[in-house]
């Protein structure tokens, strides 16, 4: 037998960026069975639609490209992007939305850039804005959290209204949306960011049962505990040095300090900064959107701005722009900044300083 | 802020550390090994040594094949101070000194030494210096040369060098880390020889006079670093200290960094910050060296690994087959899944190609992994930019930056993100989780960008020496002119003095009588435009002549060759070939001859025809030559040489028939001039005979030209003078040469045509130089 | 009114025209840069075989407009590099000039050699020594391998010859490393 010629080091560690793709997917698991418990069955729904689109149009296009399907499936990463994406829908929305969605995540924003580890945007989050600005209203119709909803909504009913459009008893998505005081519920962010706008002050606008029914004033009912579910995945993410702690706490960071920023300025106006940071989606984003290596930054300086930036920028869009939350769109510019950030956060080279001088004449 | 010396030394006396970015912590596997003694081989039958084992040049062999060494015998030396020599490992007999596959990745042959072993293991006279600290640095340091001391790690860098301290060293850092996997052969040696390395430490300090001594060891070896402890406690200046364990920790420049706070720059070397470093393995190398005059010819080798079935470590000589010690340790091939031998740690080192690779001094382990011991498989996956390697390297590099533009073969890019400064330890390639193998990589494109560079250095090089040449030639023609010039003034100056004589300095009034000829026919040629412009370039038709005929020759070898093969038997082909070398031999006689012809032709003539005529005669050798060559190849061996015979004999003539005629010539001319032209010798036609193989339409052509300007110059002499007879010598062989009747006329033009040129070439050079005298 | 008009438009063109005269004179291109541009990236064999007489004229042709594609020694490589500098498309080497093949260089079987010096003259880096009637050589390191001195000689004794990798000049292809077998016997 031939001896067997390979180049050093002959040693690797075992964790596979297959394995790297499995553990981000396991870290979900606390944030989607919180999702279940508050919002019902659609996020099951939407992952396995998400899922089953994101494998059938990976596969597709990787045959278009010519290249091995199975090795493309293997890594997981098109697994993880439809996760990521499914469950950031609104959980009643039409199945074709999430399937134009996931294949727009998937064959555009990924494989047209060249395939895993050349994209430049985060397929999710790219996909996210891409929907968010075609159908403003089905995506930003949540269901109220389970305690509040007026109506029941059974495993049935998620499944007609996401394939039909209407529910096993003929009600429609915005009939299911109306709270238990008969109100069409918006989401909390959405709810302060109207109040605040027709006059009323901020601690006016947290006034209500979304807020007052939850574990703390600012906090709304079933999101936070989502967002704080995503957390503790994020965590063990983190103690796995699956991520590393630069970009959620650096996002977290950023989003706190502008919050806080803005409501020393004015506080009946704008939110406080623990307001922004429980709310809506930058937990998640921290910990599973904004951590996507392949178009986060790559240096620990770069990371820290790159985090930083985000959170900055997610505050500002809450604040003044037109959407009622801003992870997707912050990241999304974020990612357009990466190179550049890249380019000008490059750690020193051992030994580039200035040499040491020399300490000649000493005793 | 760097810390200064007396921070340092305090840090050092608390235990605490500096740390290093990045690092990894892979798996030991050092129990395996170092459980047992240092084991010593049997010697092998044979041993193969390459000469050059370290970085720099390779010395010349000393000894030669079937000579009998004895161990420790130098086998090599060399002037060159980046050079160390290698030594016979055991006595015996040296079988060949050939190119064998060493211990390099590539597997590409080295010049080696090959030593059939007597058994007897007899040493050569040593030459201890027991009281070194009376010695000279100089004398040390030599000795240390001579014992063959290089790097025994790595890249194997010659110690003397190292040792010559031109810089303060403040540090004098023992390098006991061994952060590489498996590998123990440092931890056995401090363990059993601690006190030979304190011995060796000593020597390293008398040379280089540190300020502090620092022995680092990291702390998964606890047994090693208390024997090195207690082996140092008697000097304070030493200071045994228990770094962690983390990969790389043993580079050199990474345990600068642990123990002093500085970084070496990039362009500078460790004595740049007042540290030097060295292993244990040489500090004993040094010692044996010194004190007992034991060159470095053997080294401890750890064999580990889980498919051998000893893993140990061992006493090798250098030169050893890794064969033997793979038998020694008992390999067991069945439990690995293809046969892979490693050469260094899992991290660093390379495979090896054939198991018959000798010990070097660099080879610090062999490792032969079973199955699943280690990760071998590259099942490369794509890059997900994750920058686990940036968080691994030890050096601050961005490995991913460096991986696509390497990939990309973006060389000028990769150089930007400070490839060089990479240190291949692995540690980016081991963190990978899509098993890229980013060392490979670099590796690559630092061996093209190497290239590269070389490249444009040897086109710089070239350029250089293009342009050189150019100004050369320049030059050389100018000076050539000037001689020309100066050659001709002296040579007026010589008719004129000449001129005022009778007859008695005849070739004088020769000379001089065949110039004003040469004049005249100028004049006649500028007359007739068309016959000067084909005489002007005469000299070139020559050379093409030449050329032509030399190709012919070329030609005809090739086509005939084969028929010869086919036709004759190897006997003849080796009568044709002694043939060719005859001839040769006879053309170069020839050309030798002609040469001397014309050196004694220049001393009756000018100065500057002599150098003409010097290159005449070597055109005329190469023709020569190439016939010589046409006739061997055509395959008649003793014609052919006579035929050459026939050839020199008749290049000559032709010479000794040019310089008679241009006698006869200035004769018939003198008594013309007396006008006494009655019986004008012609003794053009017997010599110009044997001139007769110019048979080209070039030649017959050239010679009506030629017998037209004879006839125009005869013309003008009837003009001149009453003088028919003349006339008539010169203008027989023209009309010859245009009645293409008969066989026998056409013969007689040739030679006729043959005779005209020769004049005529003898003319138009005469009439050059008067032109050059004209003109001043 | 038009006066003024007037005044304000020469007092401008003559603002222009100083600047664009300082310009002219402080941003003065020295030399034809080009050409040294190109020059740097042939590979100075000086081996004639794009059809000009060594390297620079070739770079002065370029620079006036030539093909990029007529240098055989400076393959493949040469050529992208060359239609970068210039701003055109790479094209493939033109066979008419010589085929890119590995790097050589001249070696003379000495013993054959008459000491003609024919090749001497011919080298463009003075990379042959030797003398009339002695035995010449070449000087590896600083001979091109353009092949030049090959057709003058008289006696065919200069081969070209192709420069072997050693292991400094490996680029880490495993592929040329021929392999071993693992002795079986070693198993116990």
């Amino acid at each position: 037998m031939k001896l067997v010629l390979s180049s050093s080091p002959h040693q690797h560690v075992r964790r596979r960026t297959d394995q790297v793709m499995r553990l981000v997917i396991y870290a979900m698991v606390p944030g989607v069975i919180a999702q279940l418990y508050f919002f019902g069955w659609g996020v099951l729904i939407q992952m396995l639609i998400a899922l089953v689109t994101a494998l059938v149009s990976e596969s597709a296009i990787v045959a278009l490209r010519k290249r091995q399907i199975g090795q493309a499936l293997q890594d997981y990463s098109a697994v993880v992007t439809a996760l990521l994406l499914a469950v950031s829908l609104p959980p009643l929305l039409p199945w074709w939305m999430t399937v134009i969605g996931t294949f727009f995540a998937i064959a555009v924003v990924k494989q047209l850039y060249g395939g895993l580890g050349f994209n430049l945007f985060n397929p999710a989050m790219a996909a996210y804005v891409m929907l968010l600005i075609s159908f403003p209203a089905a995506m930003s119709s949540w269901l109220p959290p389970g305690e509040l909803a007026a109506h029941a909504v059974s495993f049935g009913d998620v499944v007609s209204v996401i394939f039909t459009g209407f529910s096993q008893s003929g009600y429609d998505i915005n009939q299911l949306r109306a709270g238990i005081d008969g109100v069409t519920m918006a989401t909390p962010l959405d709810y302060v960011k109207t109040q605040v706008s027709q006059g009323y002050t901020y601690s006016e606008a947290i006034n209500h049962r979304q807020f007052t029914d939850s574990l703390w004033s600012s906090a709304s009912l079933g999101w936070s505990a989502v967002a704080l579910a995503y957390m503790l995945g994020g965590l063990v993410l983190i103690q796995q040095r699956i991520i590393s702690w630069h970009i959620p706490a650096s996002l977290i960071a950023g989003v706190a300090v502008t919050a806080t920023f803005l409501s020393m300025i004015n506080g009946d106006v704008y939110g406080s900064a623990l307001f922004h940071c429980i709310n809506g989606a930058v937990l998640f984003g921290a910990f599973f959107i904004a951590t996507d290596p392949v178009s986060a930054s790559t240096t620990p300086r770069g990371r820290l701005i790159f985090g930083a930036a985000i959170g900055f920028w997610t505050v500002i869009i809450r604040t003044f722009g037109g959407y009622p939350d801003a992870i997707a769109f912050s990241v999304v510019i974020m990612n357009m900044a990466v190179p550049l950030i890249d380019y000008y956060t490059q750690p020193k080279v051992y030994g580039q300083q200035q040499p040491v001088k020399q300490t000649q004449g000493e005793p | 802020m760097p810390y200064d010396f007396e921070q340092i030394v305090e840090r050092i006396e608390q235990q605490k550390f500096w740390a290093f970015p990045g690092g990894v912590h892979p798996d030991g596997r050092k129990h395996l090994s170092n459980q047992t003694a240092i084991n010593t081989l049997p010697v092998p039958k044979q041993l193969v040594i390459p000469i050059k084992q370290h970085i720099g040049t390779a010395g010349a062999c000393l000894v030669s094949v079937g000579d009998r060494v004895l161990k420790g015998q130098t086998l090599t030396s060399s002037p060159h101070p980046f050079s160390v020599p290698v030594h016979a490992p055991t006595s015996g007999l040296v079988t060949a000194i050939e190119e064998r596959t060493t211990a390099h990745p590539s597997g590409l042959p080295e010049l080696c030494v090959v030593i059939e072993a007597d058994g007897n293991d007899t040493w050569t006279a040593l030459k201890p210096i027991a009281d070194y600290q009376h010695q000279t640095k100089s004398s040390l340091i030599s000795a240390i040369c001579e014992a063959g001391i290089a790097g025994m790690g790595g890249a194997g860098f010659p110690t003397h060098i190292k040792s010559t301290a031109r810089k303060k060293v403040e540090f004098l850092i023992i390098n006991g880390v061994e952060c590489e996997p498996y590998i123990t052969a440092d931890d056995r040696l401090m363990r059993e020889f601690a006190w030979q390395i304190r011995q060796g430490i000593d020597i390293l300090s008398h040379l280089i006079e540190p300020k502090v001594v620092i022995i680092a060891i990291e702390d998964n070896k606890p047994e090693a670093f208390k024997t090195m402890q207690q082996v140092c406690d008697d000097t304070p200046a030493i200071r045994v200290v228990q770094i962690p364990t983390k990969y790389p920790a043993g580079g050199e420049k990474q345990l600068i960094q642990v123990l002093t706070g500085r970084e070496v720059p990039r362009t500078g070397l460790p004595a740049d910050i007042g540290v030097m470093m060295f292993n244990v393995g040489p500090c004993y190398a040094i010692a044996d060296a010194i004190l007992h005059g034991k060159p470095l010819i053997q080294r401890v080798v750890t064999v580990t690994g889980e498919a051998v079935q000893k893993p140990q470590n061992v006493w090798a000589l250098i030169g050893t087959p890794i064969e033997h010690l793979l038998s020694q340790a008992q390999y067991q091939l069945k439990k690995q899944k293809l046969p892979t031998v490693i050469m260094g740690g899992p991290m660093m080192g390379f495979t090896l190609p054939t198991v018959e690779v000798p010990v070097v001094k660099i080879t610090n382990c062999l490792l032969i992994p079973a199955k699943k011991e280690l990760n071998l498989s590259q099942r490369e996956l794509a890059c997900i930019r994750c920058s686990a390697c940036a968080d691994a390297c030890p050096v601050s590099l961005l490995p991913q930056q460096m991986y696509w533009h390497s990939k990309a073969l973006e060389l000028d890019k990769a150089e930007e993100y400070n490839l060089f400064d990479c240190i291949e330890c692995g540690a980016c390639a081991y963190v990978c989780p899509s098993e890229i193998p980013l060392v490979h990589y670099y590796r690559k494109a630092k061996a093209q960008i190497r290239i590269q560079r070389d490249d444009k250095d040897k086109a710089e090089k070239s350029k250089q020496r293009f342009e050189a040449r150019k100004a050369r030639l320049e030059k050389e023609k100018q000076e050539r002119e000037a001689k020309h010039k100066k050659a001709a003034a002296a040579r007026k100056q010589a008719t004129q003095s000449a001129s005022g004589e009778d007859g008695g300095a005849k070739d004088k009034v020769e000379a001089a009588l065949a110039r004003a000829k040469a004049k005249k026919a100028e004049q006649a040629q500028t007359t007739e435009n068309p016959v000067s412009a084909e005489t002007q370039p005469d000299d070139n038709k020559a050379k093409v002549a030449a050329a032509i005929a030399r190709a012919k020759a070329k030609k005809a070898q090739q086509t005939e060759a084969p028929a010869v093969d086919s036709t004759n038997s190897a006997e003849d082909e080796r009568k044709a070939k002694v043939a060719a070398a005859v001839a040769r031999a006879k053309a170069k006689k020839a050309a030798q001859q002609t040469e001397q012809d014309s050196t004694a032709n220049a001393t009756d003539s000018a100065p500057a025809e002599s150098a003409e005529d010097a290159r005449k005669a070597k055109v005329a050798a190469a023709v020569a030559k190439a016939k010589a060559k046409k006739q061997a190849a055509s395959g008649a061996p003793t014609e052919s040489t006579a035929e050459t015979d026939d050839d020199s004999d008749s290049r000559e003539a032709q010479r000794k028939a040019k310089i008679a005629a241009a006698v006869a010539k200035a004769k018939a001319k003198k008594q013309a001039a007396e006008q006494a032209g009655g019986e004008p010798q012609n003794p053009e036609h017997a010599p110009a005979e044997s001139a007769e193989e110019d048979d080209s339409p070039e030649a017959q052509r050239k010679a009506k030209i030629a017998a037209a300007v004879a006839k125009a110059k005869a013309k003008k002499q009837a003009a001149e003078q009453a003088g028919s007879e003349p006339q008539a010598t010169e203008h027989e062989p023209a009309e010859r040469a245009q009645d293409e009747d008969s066989p026998e006329a056409q013969r007689k033009a040739k030679i006729a045509a043959a005779v005209a040129r020769a004049k005529a070439k003898k003319a138009q050079r005469e009439a050059q130089q008067s032109g050059s005298e004209d003109n001043e | 009114m038009l006066l003024s008009s007037l005044i304000a438009l020469g007092l401008l063109a003559l603002a222009f025209g100083l600047a664009l005269g300082y310009a002219a004179v402080r941003f003065k291109v020295e030399g034809d840069p080009l050409v040294d541009q190109v020059d740097a990236i042939l590979p100075q064999t000086q081996c004639g075989q794009c059809g000009y007489p060594g390297c620079r004229p070739y770079a002065e042709a370029i620079a006036n407009g030539d093909d990029i594609n007529k240098c055989p020694p400076g393959g493949e490589s040469t050529i992208k590099e060359l239609a970068e500098l210039m701003g055109v498309e790479a094209k493939p080497l033109d066979a008419a000039h010589g085929e890119d093949a590995a790097p050589k260089v001249a070696y003379i079987r000495e013993d054959e050699c008459i000491g003609c010096t024919k090749c001497i003259q011919a080298c463009p880096v003075d990379a042959i020594v030797g003398a009339a009637k002695q035995m010449h050589t070449v000087i590896t390191d600083a001979c091109t391998g353009c092949d030049l001195c090959v057709e003058p000689c008289p006696v065919d004794c200069i081969d070209m010859v192709t420069v072997d990798p050693t292991t400094a000049s490996w680029q880490w292809d495993f592929n040329q490393t021929p392999r071993g077998d693992i002795p079986v016997k070693v198993i116990s």
